[in-house]
Formats: C-alpha cells, structure tokens, sequence
C-alpha cells in the first residue's frame, strides 16, 4: 500500500527538480518550458492523491483543467519563441537578454 | 455525494461575463470580415462591449449570490471592481488607439485580446473557489502575453513577452502548489468552505502547519501577478520592452484583478490565519517600497522608470492589506483605484508624445514640453506631484489613508519608513517636472494625439485634482466594499 505522504515526496521532488531547473538552466529556453511542465505535473500529482486519499473528486477535476490550461500554455510560448528565433536567430538564454537597466 | 444541480435562472447574476464573452467572440469574427476601411468598427464595438458590460454589473449592485456550484460568487465588492476595470479599460483603450495608429500596429486582434484578457479578470474578481481563481488568472495572463507579442518585428517586445511568460508560468505554478496543499488539507476548493475550516476551533499544530505551508505558496503567487518585491524581476523589463500602449494596460486593469485575487484567498478565504499573512505582506510591502523608490533614481527610461514607480505604489497596496482591519482592505482598495487612474494619465501622456516613426520613451523626450504645449505639460505635472504624494491631489489622499491605518495598527515604524522612502522617490518624479519646465527641446516636440484622446487625458488629469478635493466619499465607498 503507498501511503499519501509518499506521493507527497515524490511530488515536493519533482517540484523542486523543476523550480531548481528554472534557475539552473541558462542555455535553451526549451528547457524552461519542460521545467515548467515539470511543476505542474508535480500539483498534478498532489491534487490526485489529496483527491483520492479523501475521497472527494474535486481534486481530479482541477488537474482536467490543469492540464487544459497547460496546453494551451505550451502552444503560447512556442508561438512567442518562434517569434523570439526569427528576431534574434537564437533562442539561447543569454542571447535574449537584452532589456537591463 | 454530489448533488450539483445547474440553474439556468443563475446564469443572469453571470450577465456580464457571459455578454462580454460572446461579444469578444462576435467582434473576432467580424474583425475577419470587414475590410481594411472599417478597421474602426472593431475599435467601438469593443468601447460598447466594455460600456454595456459595465452597465450590466451596474445593474447587479446590491444583489449577493453565491451560484455556479459554490464556483462563483456575485457581491458588492465584485461588482464594484467590475465597473471600474470596464471603466479603466475604456480610457486605456481611447489612448491605445493613437499609439497603435502611429505605429500601424492597428489590428482587431488587439482588441479582441484586450477583451479576452478583461474577461479573466472579471472571472477572477468573481471567483469563489480555487478552481475558478486559478482559471479566471490563466484566461488573463494567457491573453496579456500575447497581447505583449502583438508587436511581432520588435526584438524587444518578443523578448518581454518571453519574460512575463516564464515567470508568469512559474508564478503559476507556484500558486497550484499552494492551491493543493490547501486543498489536501481542507478537502475543499471552495473559498467559503476554506474559511470554514480555517476558522474551526480544533485545528490541531500540524493542520495548521499544512495551511501556512500552503498560505506562503499563495502568497509568492499573488506577490508575482502583483510585481512586489523580491518577485518583481520581470516588472521592469516587461514594461521597457512591450509597446506602450500594452504596458499601459498591464500597469493598469490587471491591479485591480490583482487585488481582487488578494481579497478572496487571504480575506475570505483564509481570514483565519491573519497573523501570518500579515507579517509576510508587511516584508513584501516595505521592500518593495524600498527598492522601487531606489532604482527609480537611475532610470532614463520613462517606462521602466514608472514600472519601479508601481513596484513601490504596490508596497502601499500591500501595506493597507497588511492592516488586518477592514479601514485597511478600505484603504488599499482606494489606493488601487487612485494607482490606477495616475498611471493612466502617465501612460497616456507618454502615448500623447508619440507619432509616426518616433517612440517616445526616454525623460528626455518631455524636454520642453511646457513650452510646445503648456496643458499637456500641467497635466503630466499634476500626474507626476500626485504620484510623488503632494496634496491636493489624489496621490496624497490613498498614501494618507494607508499610514492612517497603519499608524493606527500600531506600525509606527513601518510608516515612518515608507514616508521616508515616499520622500526620497519624490526627487525622480520632480526631475521629469524639471525636465519638462525647464529645459529646452533639443528635437521638435508635437503632441499629435487625436481630439478624443485630448479630451479623455484632460478629463483624467482633472479627476486626479479632483477626486483629490474630496477623497472621503471615495474612501467611504471603498470600505463599504468589504
């Protein structure tokens, strides 16, 4: 039997592989959505297991949305990086770092 | 254990979500099909579409429900904040029109977008339970990112619009993580059956330990959407990069939104746990105001200069939350509105100075504006004393109302503090002054702005005068909302 702590763990470490992904990560900005993904699939996992650890269905039904939302998301930020390649021919993080102050 | 049941009669206490989302839908698909001629067509349908759902929220005041399954609920306080983001939203949008004309970036798509992102924030100022804050927030920000993208060949648009999407992305996802935590613990995604739980008398440590772990999370989110400090990295290169007429929607509407998601997690949701969030904005609040008041000094920018500008004014909002009284929430709730008017007559001052092929920007494209046009100069001068917290104006009264409580919470020292920075941010708001009075144009200077926009700026710079003659109606209100 897996206890709901263990899905807990399991999803604080996805949680924290993908924030420490976000500031580790300084060549492609490919990697910042995958890391992005990361943390939503973490909530995800939270949601489910609070949700079926009680009983209650709520919780599988905020991940639905979850994962709509993050679809449309994704679709967004590829359009923007697309948009990103064409003006600056790269898409490396310290290529796109031009606004400073 | 699910009894939900559907009432169509609920869908009228909705009207004004459910008019302006087909309106958006219908104007995007006449956009398709009207020629290049009748481009203004999408323009006032879309001033319409925000006037007629105002007036429909209008006609909602004073009624309070609870529908939609415990998803949405329907106040005061909510239909307030609507009539005022369509207000806002319609002098932002007489503004955009000139900048977007000058730099033919005039697409139907930005209004459509403008109105999409509208709709978020209405669902979000209506939210009743997790689910539909965490929606009505990713219908808004989904629209402002590619509101900010609409500039397609500048390289600098592209790239704030890159930034405000990761960090909005991680903001969001640090706010579900809240989200689920504080649903694992409560077993509900309802505000009310939140503040239930939050509120019972036998909440034993650990319980409570799980609600704060989940409250810090919420509040890093609501912090990220609102620009406070240590979260407001993007704040500053989103507004330099985006077009200007974006950043002004983004300085504007979306606060008010902002707020609103404040009220319904932390005041109504989780009341409760008062003491804990309070210390945490109190942080927020005064380093925010700290640095937005610092790093101003060294901007040439005029965007990112007003983009630190509204880092520091959100540390008062966060301040006047911080209270824990309902005078506070009143105060904040006043600051927001007075916020949001200053910065549009900056905005659109800014707006006012561009024309075809040159993007106003630096301070120093105000140089001798007094000369070329005494009235547009006076105004942004009434902006800029308003924002810098000079009486009469509006700007004194919402900082005023904030120490008020604040002093009177016991806070001494954190007003004393906030003052002192309240001061020092004075010396950039009187430089553009200086640099608008007293030196001379080194390149020629027209304010080429259409007639309407004229009229709109002056009347908003009067309401800055105005409102600040006699705020204690205003205030009244705001408090009567919570």
């Amino acid at each position: 039997m897996i206890a709901l702590s263990d899905y807990l763990i399991l999803s604080a470490i996805v949680f924290c592989i993908g924030l420490a992904g976000i500031f580790i990560n300084r060549t492609n900005i490919i990697m910042l959505l995958m890391c992005v993904e990361l943390i939503l699939a973490a909530v995800n996992t939270n949601f489910i297991a609070f949700s079926y650890y009680s009983g209650d269905v709520a919780g599988q039904i905020f991940v639905f949305f979850i994962l709509t939302v993050a679809a449309a998301e994704v679709a967004i930020g590829l359009a923007i990086l697309t948009l990103m390649y064409r003006n600056r021919g790269s898409i490396d993080v310290d290529v796109t770092n031009s606004l400073k102050g | 254990m699910i009894d939900y049941q559907f009432n169509i009669a609920d869908l009228c206490f909705a009207l004004p979500e459910v008019f302006m989302l087909s309106a958006a839908v219908v104007i995007l698909l006449l956009d398709l099909y009207t020629s290049e001629r009748f481009q203004n067509l999408t323009y006032y349908l879309t001033q319409i579409t925000l006037f007629v759902t105002g007036y429909l929220a209008f006609t909602l005041i004073g009624e309070s429900q609870v529908i939609f399954d415990g998803t949405f609920v329907l106040d005061t306080m909510g239909s307030t904040f609507k009539i005022f983001t369509m207000g806002f939203a319609m002098v932002a949008l007489v503004y955009t029109r000139h900048y977007l004309k000058v730099h033919n970036l005039f697409k139907g798509e930005y209004f459509v977008l403008a109105l999409l992102s509208i709709l978020g924030m209405m669902v979000m100022i209506s939210a009743h339970s997790l689910l539909t804050i965490y929606l009505g927030l990713e219908i808004m920000s989904l629209s402002l990112y590619t509101l900010i993208a609409i500039a397609r060949d500048r390289a600098t648009a592209v790239e704030a619009a890159l930034k405000y999407f990761v960090l909005g992305a991680i903001a969001s996802g640090l706010l579900l993580y809240g989200m689920s935590m504080i649903y694992g613990i409560t077993g509900a995604l309802d505000i009310a059956q939140i503040a239930t739980f939050a509120t019972s008398a036998t909440l034993v440590s650990e319980q409570v330990l799980i609600l704060n772990f989940g409250l810090v999370f919420l509040v890093i989110g609501i912090a990220f959407k609102l620009g406070a400090v240590p979260f407001h990295m993007w704040v500053p290169d989103v507004y330099q990069g985006a077009p200007t007429s974006v950043t002004m929607f983004l300085s504007t509407v979306p606060k008010i939104a902002a707020a609103a998601m404040l009220v319904r997690l932390m005041i109504d949701g989780l009341g409760a746990m008062q003491a804990y969030w309070s210390d945490l904005f109190m942080v927020l609040a005064i380093l925010s105001i700290a640095l937005g008041s610092l790093v101003a000094l060294m901007q040439s920018n005029i965007k990112r200069l007003l983009a630190y500008s509204t880092i520091s004014h959100i540390g008062f909002i966060l301040l006047g939350f911080a209270t824990g009284v309902i005078e506070g929430y009143g105060a904040a709730a006043f600051y927001v509105l007075a916020y949001i008017l200053m910065s549009l007559a900056a905005f659109g001052s800014i707006i006012a100075l561009n024309k075809q092929g040159f993007e106003a920007e630096q301070v120093s494209d105000f140089r001798g504006l007094s000369k070329h046009s005494p009235w547009f100069a006076l105004i942004m001068l009434v902006v800029m004393l308003s924002m810098a917290g000079v009486p009469p104006f509006i700007g004194f009264f919402s900082k005023l109302f904030i120490l008020q409580q604040v002093v009177s919470a016991g806070y001494v020292y954190l007003a004393i503090i906030a003052v002192v920075f309240a001061v020092i941010s004075a010396y950039y708001y009187l430089q553009i002054i200086k640099t608008m009075y007293f030196d001379d144009a080194d390149k020629e200077i027209v304010v080429s702005a259409p007639l309407d926009m004229k009229v709109v700026l002056s009347i908003n710079g009067i309401l800055i005068l105005v409102i600040g003659l006699m705020p204690s109606y205003w205030m009244v209100l705001a408090i009567s909302l919570f």
